[in-house]
């Protein structure tokens, strides 16, 4: 591969690789993508990550970057005169960045997974409740990181926004999937309000897959689950 | 000895988490003052500085709360620029080292099944340990840090986990240091560090201290 080139592995549906797309399109950095099978992982994708064989992983050059969070801010490094910055300047905003996209991928996903997968309507319950108690957490957060401007990154769309905004998807499709509503605007109209203004962006539209596709994907998972469940 | 408008660092003795900070503020020569949480009694200072995950450690710096051993790191390395860098200065070395830190932290996940857990279980969380400072080592290869030359960011988050080493060793009847002597070669030479002596605790005293959270808890 030729130097500078950029390369990146990804899974359609994968919130961490979304989250690097919306990243690389708003820097305006062209790159060569390759989606990945997880049941026959590409030789590229083992030798580049052999500690987790996971998506994402950028390769630019004879360089392989893994771990979402961790390309989002080698971008930011490497092509930080191109385009809007990544993280905040301040070092405090940035540490508080950093906290809040850790507590979104640590929280919520097990929780988006935990309710699909949920056998009973209080079990249901439960876990719906708890993803509401973590979107309330973010709606304080973006009340104090946007500080009454658009994003969650300030001015334009940051760190933290394609952190959470690549869930964007998985929320409203999971909303179709178990009949209940997630990202409620009478709990959280902040958030709901800086959803519309995120999804309006270019980076955001060529790069989130549809919430139809991602509802369709949702079933087919569901369904391989209970399967696999009845199968024991 | 630090002002009081100097940065307080809210700790537990033990926690290898908050020793990461330790070391890190040490490594910087920044003066802080310390404060020992009871995590068995939390205060209102700790429960109001980290209401998100009540843990430690947090720092309090200019009016402001810092949480997540890691991400203070990156905090204190930023605001505190000095001659003394714990992360490289290169995008891609910085990636790397990010990389291995955030890693570093599933060696206490993993550990921790270890003394808590039985059976199959045990097995699993052993061969799993085994598994990840093989690919530490790997990583070292034959330099003398992490960070090459230079003790640093990944160094700082990996070195307090080692004391834990004896504990997990015990209670999964196993050795590490065998099976792994580069990564005892390497945490002997940070053990050289005074950063690194004087914030880790001595193996038997971990030790000790999980016999007492097992009994706490109600473990076997």
């Amino acid at each position: 591969m030729a130097e500078g080139e950029l390369k990146l592995l990804g899974i359609w549906g994968s919130q961490f690789v979304i989250r690097v797309k919306m990243i690389l399109e708003q820097k305006g950095l062209s790159y060569e993508y390759q989606e990945e099978n997880f049941a026959n992982k590409s030789e590229l994708l083992l030798k580049h990550n052999p500690v987790h064989k996971k998506v994402p992983v950028l390769i630019h050059g004879d360089r392989a970057i893994c771990e979402s969070l961790v390309i989002l801010q080698y971008i930011d490094e490497n092509w930080s005169g191109t385009g809007p910055p990544v993280l905040p300047a301040n070092p405090y905003d940035r540490a508080i960045a950093r906290f809040w996209a850790v507590y979104i991928d640590d929280k919520l996903l097990p929780l988006l997974l935990d309710t699909l997968k949920a056998e009973t309507e209080e079990a249901k319950a439960e876990k719906i409740a708890g993803i509401h108690a973590v979107l309330e957490m973010l709606e304080e957060a973006f009340k104090k990181c946007s500080a009454g401007k658009a994003f969650f990154g300030g001015d334009s769309i940051g760190y933290l926004d394609v952190t959470l905004g690549s869930y964007l998807a998985w929320i409203r499709a999971e909303e179709r999937i178990i009949e209940a509503k997630l990202l409620d605007e009478t709990k959280m109209p902040l958030l709901v309000e800086w959803e519309n203004r995120f999804l309006a962006a270019d980076c955001v539209k060529k790069t989130l897959p549809s919430v139809e596709r991602v509802e369709a994907l949702g079933r087919v998972l569901i369904a391989k689950e209970r399967e696999a469940r009845l199968a024991k | 000895m630090a002002t009081s408008n100097g940065p307080v660092l809210l700790d537990f003795w033990v926690s290898p988490f908050g020793q990461r900070v330790r070391i890190a503020m040490a490594e910087k020569g920044i003066e802080y003052e310390y404060k020992e949480e009871d995590l068995f009694n939390k205060s209102e200072l700790l429960l109001n500085s980290n209401p998100v995950h009540k843990k430690v450690p947090v720092l309090i710096h200019d009016g402001k709360t810092i949480c997540e051993s890691l991400i203070i790191m990156e905090y204190v390395d930023e605001v505190w620029s000095g001659k003394v860098k714990l992360l490289p200065s290169d995008s891609y070395q910085r990636a790397q080292a990010r990389f291995w830190a955030d890693f570093s932290s599933k060696v206490y996940e993993c550990g921790t099944r270890v003394w808590k857990l039985k059976g199959e279980k045990q097995e699993a969380a052993k061969k799993e340990m085994i598994e990840m400072l093989k690919l530490f080592e790997a990583e070292l290869g034959n330099k003398t840090y992490f960070g090459g030359d230079t003790f640093g960011f990944v160094d700082t988050a990996l070195i307090p986990f080692t004391s834990w080493f004896y504990t997990y060793e015990t209670f999964g009847n196993f050795s590490i240091k065998e099976v792994t002597p580069k990564i005892g070669a390497w945490a002997k030479r940070c053990m050289e560090r005074e950063s690194v002596a004087k914030a880790l605790y001595e193996p038997n005293k971990v030790y000790e201290f999980v016999c007492f959270l097992k009994k706490y808890y109600g473990i076997e």
